[in-house]
C-alpha cells in the first residue's frame, strides 16, 4: 500500500533521513521508533510532502508521489503530533474545513463528518468549541481530522502524547478498527507498550538510518520485550 | 464547497469569534476616528474659532498702550487677560497662557518717533509656552496688526502725535542736511498732520490709524456642494490603520497556525501553494475591506461624510486598499519567525506606515523631503485616494492613480511573500 525507498534528506551539513526504506501493507499497522532526532518526523513529513525529499521516493501503491497537488495524496490521512485544530470552532466546523480541503462538499461532507465523530465517541460534542475540550477529546478530534476523508494509508505522529488512559485506549480500539478495515498505517511512537501492542512490525531508525526493520516477535527473539532490544540497538546514551 | 470558499469561510469564522480582533477591527477605528473627526473638523457651524489665551501686562499706561491692549482685547482670535508680570509668567509656564505680551514703560514715547524715522525701536516683552509654537507664531501676526494701528492713530490724531509733530517742524526747519525745497514739502506734510489732529481733538472724529487695506472672502476648495467634513479624512485614516492592523493579524496567525501544527495538516492536503496564499489573500482581503466599509458606514450615518467624488471610484480605492492590506498580511507570514516577534516588528511597520501616509495628521505639515519620501508608502495613496473620492469630491479618474499604485504594492509584497514564504515543514 505505502512504500517508501531510499529516502535522503539533510538540512545543510546535518543529515537527518538517509537511504530509509520501508512498506507497509493494507490492514497492517508499522511502528516507527526511534529516540529524539533520529528522523522519524522528517521521515513521516516526507511521506506526506510537508518535506521535499534529496533523494528517494514515496509510491501509494504503484503510483509515485509528485508534487502538492497529486490526487493519491487523497488516499493519505495525516495525524499530526500537535493538536492541529483550531480552537476557536467547534468541532463540526473544524472538520467540515479539513473534510472541504480534501474535495468533500454536501451530503458525502456530512456524513464523513458524522462517520467520524462517532469513532471518535465525539458525536455529541460536535457543537461545542474545541477550546473548551479537554486534551483527550483534542487528541481524539486530532486523529477524526486525519480519518476524516477516509484514506488507504494514515500517518500516525505520537497520537497519545498527553492523554489519559482511557483516551489512549479510545484511541488504541480506534486504530484497531482502521486496521480490521484494511487501512495501512504507521505509528511513531516513544511508548514500548503501545508499539508491542499495536504493531504488526516495527522499524527502528537511529541517526538518520533504519537499524531494525521486522516482526515485534522476530525483534524480541532472546531478548525479553521491545525495550530491551530498542536499548541494545540505540544505546543508552542521552538524546536531545 | 471548493477549497479556496473553505479557507474564506474558515478565516472569517475565526476571524469573528474572536471578540477582541472584532472590537479592535470595528468599533476601535470608529471611536478613535470619531476624536480626530472631531478635532480636525475645524470651528464647527458657527464659525467661531478657537480662541487663544493671551495675557497682556501694561506697564506703560501711554496712549500707545492703552490702544494696543483695547485692540487685542477686542480681537475674535484671543482671549486676553491682565493679570500682573509675574502671575503671567506663572501662567505661561504651567501652559495656562500660551503667550504674555509685556509691554514696558517707555514704549509709548518710543514708539511714535521710531514710528517716523526709524531709529531705535522699543522692544515689546513675548514670553511664550515653547509647546505652543502655532499659536506664539498667530499672536505676533495680531499683534503686528494691533500696534500699528494704536501707533498710527496716536501718531496721527492723538495728544502724543500732535506735541511729537509740533516739537519736530522747528528741528526740520534749521536742519542743514535737507534743501529748501525739501524742507517746505516736510513742513507742510507736518503741518496738515497737526491740522487733521486739531480737528479729531476738536470733535470731528477721529481717524482710526492704520487698518489692514484688505478684507478676504474665504471659499473652501471641496467638490463645491459639500461642506469640507473633517471626519471624511479621519475615517479615512484610521480606517486604513486598523484595516493594516487586521491584515497583519492574519499574518501573524498564519504564523500561530504553523506554530500549532495546522499548516502541516493544511500542505498534507491535495492543495496548491497557490490555493493555500489565495486563500489566505481572499480572506484577509475581505476582513480589511469590512473593516473600512464600516468605518465608513458609520462616518456616513453619524456624522454625514458624503462620497461627493465616484462610488466606483470609492470602491476601486477601497478594495486595492484591502488587497494591498491582505498580501501585507501574507509578507509578515513569509519574513515572520514567531508570532511574538513579528507582533513587534508588524505595529512598528504598520504605525510608521499609517504615521507617513497621513492617516494620523495631513502630510503637508511634513518637511519637504519627508512629504517626496511619503510616496513610496501604500498608506499614503490610499488616504490620498479615499480623500479624493470624499470630501475632495474629485471623479473617478482621481482614484485610478491611487489604485494601481496599490495594486502595485499589493504585487509587490505578494512577490516577495511567495518567494520568501517557508513551505517545508519538518
Amino acid at each position: 500500500m505505502l512504500t517508501v525507498k531510499n529516502l535522503r534528506k539533510a538540512f545543510g551539513p546535518l543529515v537527518a533521513v538517509d537511504d530509509v526504506s520501508f512498506a507497509i501493507e493494507p490492514g497492517q499497522l508499522v511502528g516507527l521508533l526511534g529516540p529524539n532526532g533520529a528522523g522519524k518526523t522528517t521521515t513521516v513529513s516526507m511521506i506526506t510532502g510537508l518535506v521535499t525529499p534529496d533523494r528517494g521516493s514515496v509510491a501509494v501503491g504503484s503510483h509515485e508521489l509528485r508534487g502538492d497537488t497529486d490526487a493519491a495524496k487523497r488516499r493519505i490521512g495525516l495525524v499530526p503530533q500537535d493538536l492541529a485544530l483550531y480552537d476557536e470552532l467547534s468541532a463540526r466546523d473544524n472538520l467540515r474545513f479539513f473534510g472541504a480541503l480534501y474535495g468533500l462538499s454536501g451530503a458525502a461532507l456530512d456524513r464523513a463528518i458524522a462517520d467520524a465523530l462517532r469513532l471518535v465517541e465525539l458525536a455529541d460534542r460536535e457543537r461545542d468549541r474545541v477550546k473548551t475540550f479537554s486534551g483527550g477529546m483534542k487528541r481524539r478530534l486530532n486523529l477524526a481530522a486525519g480519518l476524516l476523508h477516509d484514506p488507504d494509508i494514515v500517518l500516525l505522529d505520537e497520537p497519545t502524547v498527553g492523554v489519559d488512559p482511557q483516551s489512549r485506549n479510545a484511541i488504541f480500539d480506534n486504530l484497531e478498527m482502521l486496521k480490521q478495515r484494511g487501512k495501512a498505517l504507521l505509528y511513531t511512537t516513544h511508548y514500548m507498550e503501545e508499539a508491542e501492542r499495536l504493531a504488526d512490525r516495527i522499524v527502528v531508525i537511529d541517526h538518520g538510518k533504519v537499524i531494525a526493520n521486522d516482526t515485534l516477535s522476530a525483534l524480541t527473539v532472546g531478548a525479553g520485550n521491545l525495550e530491551s532490544v530498542f536499548l541494545s540497538l540505540t544505546g543508552r546514551s542521552l538524546r536531545d | 464547497m471548493t477549497p479556496l470558499l473553505a479557507m474564506v469561510r474558515k478565516d472569517l469564522q475565526v476571524f469573528f469569534s474572536d471578540r477582541r480582533a472584532v472590537i479592535m477591527s470595528f468599533i476601535v477605528p470608529i471611536a478613535i476616528a470619531s476624536f480626530f473627526g472631531s478635532i480636525f473638523s475645524g470651528p464647527g457651524n458657527n464659525n467661531e474659532p478657537a480662541k487663544i489665551a493671551i495675557a497682556v501686562i501694561d506697564n506703560d499706561g501711554s496712549g500707545i498702550s492703552k490702544g494696543i491692549v483695547t485692540g487685542l482685547d477686542g480681537d475674535r482670535n484671543l482671549r486676553v487677560s491682565q493679570p500682573s508680570e509675574a502671575d503671567a509668567r506663572e501662567a505661561v509656564k504651567k501652559g495656562k497662557t500660551s503667550v504674555a505680551i509685556i509691554i514696558p514703560k517707555g514704549f509709548g514715547d518710543a514708539a511714535g518717533p521710531a514710528f517716523f524715522r526709524g531709529g531705535e525701536k522699543p522692544p515689546l516683552d513675548l514670553v511664550y509656552d515653547p509647546s505652543h509654537n502655532v499659536e506664539f507664531a498667530m499672536v505676533r501676526g495680531i499683534l503686528t496688526e494691533h500696534v500699528m494701528q494704536a501707533v498710527s492713530k496716536e501718531m496721527f490724531t492723538g495728544a502724543q502725535g500732535r506735541q511729537y509733530v509740533e516739537q519736530t517742524i522747528p528741528q526740520i526747519q534749521q536742519s542743514s542736511n535737507l534743501r529748501d525745497d525739501q524742507k517746505r514739502v516736510l513742513v507742510d506734510l507736518l503741518q496738515s498732520v497737526v491740522s487733521l489732529n486739531r480737528q479729531a481733538a476738536d470733535g470731528a472724529g477721529s481717524a482710526p490709524g492704520l487698518t489692514l487695506p484688505y478684507t478676504v472672502r474665504e471659499q473652501a476648495m471641496t467638490s463645491g456642494n459639500v461642506a469640507y467634513n473633517g471626519y471624511a479624512h479621519s475615517f479615512a485614516g484610521m480606517g486604513i490603520q486598523f484595516l493594516l492592523f487586521a491584515a497583519a493579524n492574519l499574518g501573524i496567525e498564519i504564523l500561530l497556525e504553523r506554530q500549532k501544527g495546522l499548516w502541516k495538516r493544511l500542505r498534507s492536503a491535495p492543495v496548491s501553494r497557490l490555493m493555500l496564499l489565495a486563500g489566505k489573500t481572499a480572506s484577509g482581503a475581505i476582513i480589511s475591506l469590512m473593516t473600512l466599509l464600516v468605518s465608513f458606514a458609520f462616518a456616513m450615518v453619524v456624522f454625514k461624510v458624503r462620497i461627493a467624488g465616484s462610488v466606483v471610484g470609492f470602491l476601486a480605492v477601497s478594495i486595492a486598499c484591502s488587497i494591498m492590506a491582505a498580501t501585507f498580511g501574507l509578507l509578515i507570514a513569509s519574513l515572520g519567525k514567531t508570532p511574538a516577534s513579528a507582533r513587534g516588528v508588524t505595529t512598528l511597520a504598520v504605525l510608521m506606515m499609517v504615521m507617513l501616509g497621513g492617516a494620523w495628521v495631513p502630510t503637508f505639515i511634513f518637511p519637504a523631503w519627508l512629504q517626496q519620501l511619503t510616496v513610496v508608502v501604500p498608506a499614503r495613496w490610499a488616504v490620498d485616494g479615499l480623500d479624493a473620492m470624499t470630501w475632495r469630491g474629485v471623479g473617478l479618474s482621481g482614484a485610478v492613480m491611487p489604485t494601481v499604485i496599490l495594486l502595485a504594492f499589493a504585487a509587490a509584497f505578494a512577490g516577495v511573500a511567495v518567494n520568501r514564504f517557508r513551505w517545508e515543514e519538518a
